[in-house]
């Protein structure tokens, strides 16, 4: 092989994937040869990983294209890692006390968090649609088997076999769109994409392809009119584990959106950006019209983060700088309220016995003033009230849609907050002046501190805003 | 006629005759044997066509694993083919509209290219063939260099289907006899064998 050029590709800006691959991989084989004494060890070992990578993220620099134009590493790239990495530590925490008491602690579950965070990773930085699918398929799978990691539980198992089944159709239907993407502009980098449609754009085949992707990615989003699996499997799976699914695989799958509709079709806005339109506001539709009848808080949060999606989807709808700006701020503020609400409902157990119901939060104000002022914050802050974080959240994306014109976008996104207002502000009502139950038991360690740094945020983001919203500006205009 | 040719017609032939076999036969193991000739015959045609990566892809995969799962399957599941064979005259109409539509589409494509040969155009993008390599060759060079990322990420996404069979099947079974060597070989004459006394016309209890 004489004649054959080896040239090693530059695989610094890889060091996080490759980082998290090894130790996922060392974590593994110690879990299998020391069995289930391990289990401590795996958790801490995971957490730590984590903690390293999101500083080896954040410590990058500059935009870098590499291995044939399949990674690319840059702002955007960088600051949807640390949101994802964030994500799965918190959900390393969430999960260790909830796993120990329902005796289905084993090693295998923060490794599989771990394969699932790689997957996520490698679709945030995921420059064409190779790298994206095998990226998104990584992170799918590790989470239906999560999914169903209560295994001796049937509505876990249930929870894992539907999201197993309807995932692996919106896979197929992501695919089919790529293959007719690819199929029309005869390749599959995305840079090469915008240039093959620059020269033409006016295939029927390239709609239909972009049409499927984006059925594919509303799915992965939990977008409506693809949302159906969400408030069953979010019901179904270990609690812990429907934290996570609200958590960082949101995150992995916003900017799997972005960087496919800014990333390969930012000159054909005029084919994308109605479906966008359409499925953000459905989306908030539903996510506060659907909400207000449901009991169960696990529920409730799966509308709640539907209805989410819809709001961060305004800014790619408006498909500019400032509206992806939006969607990264929107998104961070999003990753800290969801965790925040989820350390709440982990907290509300009694005798090994878990409650769940909105009713099961009455007078929580009484027994628990500071988990009771936390979810209020939380509450108030969907609801968009300042100087609470979810109102900047909006402001944002709002704010950008008007800028680009759609005002009626923006209309209906207030008018659905003020309906959404309602079933958060119930929340706020039943914890402050209905009558009190017996107490629950003291958080977890883990649980405290999730719900510590998560509530900080949320209150305290108006403070100082600049440094994050800078971040998430740098961010959107490395994708222009 | 040439070698190749009477290649392609012993392999051709043998692949349609097992196929027939497979769903003639009364005996499902035997089915599974011939869908195995039917695949080792199609690999034969895939070495004609000079694809011999795919040929051996075939046999690796389809012969080595596919198939000795099929036998394993049809091997430990109590499966009535007589009686699954029941509702045949039932499905036929639609079974014989199926077979007719793919029947006519054959005919189409091979029909429209024996008018017009020029209707199969070349696919865009399609590599100049290289006389001095294989296309298992070729293939190792961009799998190895430029899809290799690609190919690291879908060996993670395989060790994830591994460990989730693992986690999601595997279950601690007690009481199941294993054998241990080391255990074995440190057994005394102590730990296997008691020595009691026989009180006469008593016996022991066990």
């Amino acid at each position: 092989m004489t004649h054959l050029h080896s040239v090693m590709p530059t695989i610094g800006p890889l060091l996080p994937e490759i980082m998290m691959a090894l130790g996922a991989m060392a974590l593994l084989m110690y879990g299998a040869f020391r069995g289930d004494r391990s289990v401590e060890g795996v958790n801490v070992g995971a957490l730590i990983l984590l903690i390293l990578t999101f500083f080896v993220v954040v410590s990058g620099h500059g935009k870098i294209t590499t291995l044939s134009g399949a990674f690319i590493s840059d702002n955007f790239s960088r600051i949807m890692k640390a949101l994802i990495l964030i994500g799965s530590a918190a959900t390393i925490l969430l999960s260790r006390d909830y796993f120990q008491r329902e005796r289905i602690d084993r090693f295998e579950y923060p490794v599989m968090i771990l394969l699932c965070t790689i997957g996520m990773m490698v679709m945030a930085s995921a420059n064409d649609l190779i790298s994206l699918y095998l990226g998104l398929e990584l992170q799918s799978l590790a989470a239906y088997v999560i999914a169903a990691f209560h295994r001796d539980d049937v509505k876990s198992t249930e929870a894992g076999l539907k999201y197993f089944v309807l995932g692996a159709l919106s896979s197929g239907m992501l695919l089919y769109g790529a293959s007719l993407v690819y199929g029309f502009t005869g390749t599959v980098s995305f840079p090469g994409i915008v240039t093959a449609l620059n020269a033409d754009s006016t295939g029927l085949g390239i709609v239909l392809g972009i049409v499927f992707i984006a059925a594919g990615v509303c799915f992965k989003l939990a977008a409506v009119p693809f949302h159906m699996w969400t408030p069953d499997v979010y019901e179904g799976a270990p609690t812990p584990v429907t934290a996570f699914f609200a958590s960082a695989p949101k995150m992995a799958a916003m900017a799997m959106t972005v960087r496919v509709f800014i990333g390969a079709f930012p000159d054909v806005t005029a084919i994308w950006q109605q479906i966008i339109i359409f499925v953000s506001i459905a989306s908030m539709a539903l996510g506060s019209f659907a909400a207000i009848g449901q009991r169960n808080i696990k529920r409730l949060l799966a509308y709640s983060s539907i209805g989410n999606v819809g709001y961060a989807l305004i800014g790619l709808a408006a498909g500019s700088e400032e509206g992806i700006r939006g969607v990264v701020v929107y998104m961070l503020i999003y990753l800290a309220t969801t965790l925040g609400g989820f350390a709440v409902l982990l907290a509300l157990r009694r005798k090994n016995q878990m409650f769940e119901t909105i009713d099961d939060l009455s007078g929580l104000s009484r027994t628990h003033p500071w988990l009771a002022f936390s979810l209020a914050a939380m509450m108030f802050s969907l609801a968009g009230i300042p100087p609470l974080a979810g109102f900047f959240a909006k402001f944002y994306v709002f704010a950008a849609a008007i800028k680009a014109g759609l005002v009626t976008l923006a209309v209906i996104g207030v008018v659905t907050s003020v309906v959404g207002a309602f079933y958060y502000l119930r929340l706020v009502k039943v914890m402050y002046f209905d009558e009190p139950q017996a107490p629950y038991e003291p958080m977890s360690p883990g649980l405290r501190i999730v719900l510590g740094l998560s509530s900080a945020v949320v209150v305290l983001f108006f403070l100082v805003p600049a440094p994050l919203v800078a971040a998430a500006g740098a961010a959107a205009k490395s994708l222009f | 006629m040439t070698a190749a040719a009477a290649f392609f017609y012993l392999f051709a032939g043998f692949a349609i005759a097992s196929g027939f076999m497979v769903i003639a036969a009364r005996n499902p193991v035997t089915s599974v044997l011939f869908l195995i000739l039917a695949f080792v015959n199609a690999a034969g045609l895939f070495v004609l066509m000079g694809a011999e990566f795919l040929a051996m892809i075939l046999v690796v995969v389809y012969v080595g694993a596919v198939a000795v799962l099929f036998l394993f399957v049809v091997m430990m599941l109590d499966v009535d083919f007589a009686a699954l064979r029941q509702g045949f005259q039932q499905y036929l109409p639609i079974g014989g509209l199926i077979g007719a539509i793919f029947a006519i589409e054959l005919i189409l494509v091979v029909g429209s290219w024996a008018i017009d040969p020029g209707i199969v155009r070349t696919p865009i993008g399609q590599t100049a063939a290289s006389e001095a390599l294989t296309n298992t060759q070729a293939l190792g060079r961009v799998l190895y260099t430029d899809y290799a990322y690609f190919f690291q990420i879908a060996g993670l996404v395989l060790l994830v289907a591994m460990i989730g069979a693992i986690v999601l099947t595997l279950r601690d079974r007690p009481g199941v006899k294993r054998q241990n060597i080391a255990v074995q070989n440190a057994r005394t004459q102590g730990m296997a064998v008691e020595n009691r006394k026989v009180p006469s016309r008593q016996g022991v209890e066990v």
